[in-house]
């Protein structure tokens, strides 16, 4: 058994992400204690800040702002180098010169959402009160608290209607919210592969990740930066589990198959024989140098809680009765873990609600992850999609109005 | 769906009158500008963007996803969805118009899926090809098959149209359940309209469609 390897300790050490936690290599706005953030478990939250990044200019009108809301592990870092892993931003396929959300032609925001570990308030920042980082004495956050914390930053930015909310998976989550919550303030929404409610399944899938870190001796009850320590064996487990989900078996076939890691013949051990498994471990040791433990709890947390039609007596139509925005709703055939019956099920709502809606179904064996990949049909439609809000909102090609 | 909006088929393509289908000019013009459409398996989207193109407020439903992505792609407000079992989650005057144009034959439950037009609209404009078109009548007449034509040239074991039925069938339909004919039209191969002037038996017999602007009865 000499050959077992656990997964390896990450190369960065944890000051990188630490720093980035309350001083972020981006654009910072703080609230402070007279501007609490009114949290769903009735905390007030006060001081906070919220990190975020911006792309291209906001036009004379103010009309051409588009907010990018980020999925579970991402971050503001939608379109620029990441500062600690030094990769490209997570969503050059869909913004950038020339492609569908233009920084020439729109205002792009995206924010760190709170709960995050990279600039906006979360368990990893320095709680004001005692001088040590927040750790489980964090209040638990949702999706609404994460869109609330938003809508402060827009109101803080002078922009009083979104021209469009985007986002995929937890981003998706956050693009209903804010539909639901502030129609007037939403002209249009690109929903992709989400739900209107996290289903028991991807609950219990959370639920292992949680344990997973928690099982790890070196989480210490949450203070393990105080000790000194990092779940990081726990937090890759996690991530390997979660990443399984955000895949497909089709995909993982095709990309691996049962071919063997650098050998020709099994080892007869527990290594990493097979490219999956190697796959895999990338994935979560790559992961725990970026991202903060408890973050990860604290947002899974707020994904479980998430229901809109709990909100509003069961019926999910009567969060949309009246709206005005125009939504688009895009599902991928070979997502499970926000399956289209999911998108189907908003999409009804919304007919209910005589919101206008557009929806397509992606043919794809990317998985849930296809939104954040090229896959082209899925941005020639979230292009068009936009092209035509855009005419809708007066603006030209250049942005203005 | 798409298969039946496409129609007519490659074969005898429909005339067109400024780049679109006099079938779908006809239909556009029944409908009042302003008003509130659903296009029920509306294909490419061609009807709708016409309408748009007159100030009306379209929304669609289409069966096939290349449909639903053309159709999303052109900025139209399309869904994908079907005909016999998504019509039940749409609520009552939920629009001003629901159209179901040449997909009526191809429904699982054409009754049902005609009370729910008029459920969800407040008129429904309908076509269908007719199976009283003397081409039909005279390929079982004489040659004994199930008539295939250039606009229906499926046979009978691969086609998706289940339900096909004349225009003289589908006004006993109209009358069974308590709707009233506002506007009917007949066409001819070339989506031409049959003089208006004529019986209906002449329509029965030549019109190679029929479309329909359709309203509840009295006491619905």
């Amino acid at each position: 058994m000499s050959n077992v390897r656990p997964i390896p300790s990450p190369q960065t050490q944890s000051d990188d992400r630490a720093h980035e936690a309350d001083h972020p290599s981006s654009l910072l706005a703080k609230f402070g204690m007279d501007q609490p953030l009114k949290l769903d478990c009735g905390v007030d939250l006060a001081p906070f800040q919220i990190a975020y990044q911006t792309y291209g200019e906001l036009n004379a009108d103010k009309s051409n702002a588009i907010l990018i809301c980020h999925a579970l592990t991402g971050d503001q870092h939608v379109n620029n180098i990441h500062p600690v892993t030094g990769k490209p931003g997570w969503w050059d396929t869909m913004v950038g010169a020339g492609k569908p959300i233009d920084p020439d032609k729109y205002f792009i925001i995206c924010s760190n959402v709170i709960g995050g570990c990279m600039g906006s308030t979360g368990p990893a920042s320095l709680n004001p009160a005692t001088g040590k980082v927040w750790g489980l004495d964090f209040p638990i956050i949702t999706i609404p608290d994460m869109v609330r914390a938003q809508a402060m930053l827009i109101d803080r930015l002078g922009i009083t209607t979104l021209f469009c909310v985007v986002g995929g998976s937890m981003g998706g989550m956050q693009v209903l919210q804010w539909t639901a919550a502030y129609p007037e303030r939403v002209f249009s929404t690109l929903a992709i592969a989400c739900s209107t409610r996290h289903s028991a399944q991807n609950i219990a899938f959370h639920e292992l990740g949680r344990q997973a870190v928690m099982a790890d001796p070196d989480w210490r009850g949450g203070r393990y930066v105080d000790e000194d320590t990092h779940p990081h064996r726990g937090l890759a487990v996690a991530r390997m589990a979660a990443h399984i989900t955000y895949l497909s078996d089709a995909a993982l076939h095709r990309k691996f198959g049962r071919r063997m890691q650098d050998r020709e013949l099994p080892t007869f051990s527990f290594d990493a024989d097979f490219q999956v498994e190697s796959y895999l471990r990338y994935q979560g040791s790559s992961f725990v140098e970026r991202f903060d433990a408890n973050s990860y709890l604290y947002l899974t947390r707020a994904m479980d809680y998430f229901d809109i039609a709990a909100d509003h007596n069961g019926v999910l139509a009567k969060a949309f009765t009246g709206i005005k925005t125009r939504f688009c709703v895009v599902s991928f055939t070979s997502d499970w873990l926000f399956p289209t019956s999911e998108s189907r099920a908003l999409v009804h709502a919304l007919n209910a609600s005589s919101a206008r809606v557009s929806f397509a179904e992606i043919e794809t064996d990317r998985g849930h992850d296809a939104f954040l990949l090229d896959v082209p049909e899925f941005l020639e439609i979230s292009r068009a999609f936009l092209q035509a809000a855009g005419k809708a909102r007066g603006l030209k090609d250049d942005g203005q109005s | 769906m798409s298969m039946q909006q496409t129609l007519p088929l490659p074969g005898v393509a429909p005339e067109r009158t400024g780049g679109y289908r006099r079938d779908h000019l006809l239909v556009a013009e029944m409908v009042q500008p302003g008003s509130r459409v659903l296009d029920v398996g509306c294909g490419d989207g061609e009807l709708l963007q016409l309408l748009e193109s007159r100030g009306i407020d379209g929304r669609g439903i289409e069966l096939s996803r290349e449909g639903v992505n053309g159709c999303v792609a052109k900025g139209l407000a399309v869904v994908q969805g079907d005909a016999d079992t998504d019509l039940v989650n749409y609520p009552d005057d939920a629009f001003d118009y629901v159209i179901l144009s040449q997909t009526l034959q191809a429904t699982r439950q054409p009754k049902v899926v005609l009370e729910n037009l008029l459920r969800i609209g407040q008129r429904a404009i309908v076509s269908f090809p007719n199976f009283g078109f003397w081409k039909m009548r005279l390929q079982l007449l004489i040659g004994g098959h199930m008539p295939r034509t250039e606009n229906l040239p499926a046979s009978w074991y691969d086609t998706s149209n289940i339900h096909f039925c004349t225009i003289k069938d589908f006004v006993e339909l109209c009358e069974q359940i308590n709707v009233k004919m506002e506007r009917a039209v007949a066409l001819d191969l070339y989506g031409r309209p049959v003089p208006l002037n004529l019986p209906w038996w002449v329509w029965n017999m030549f019109g190679e469609q029929g479309v329909f602007l359709l309203s509840r009865g009295a006491g619905k």
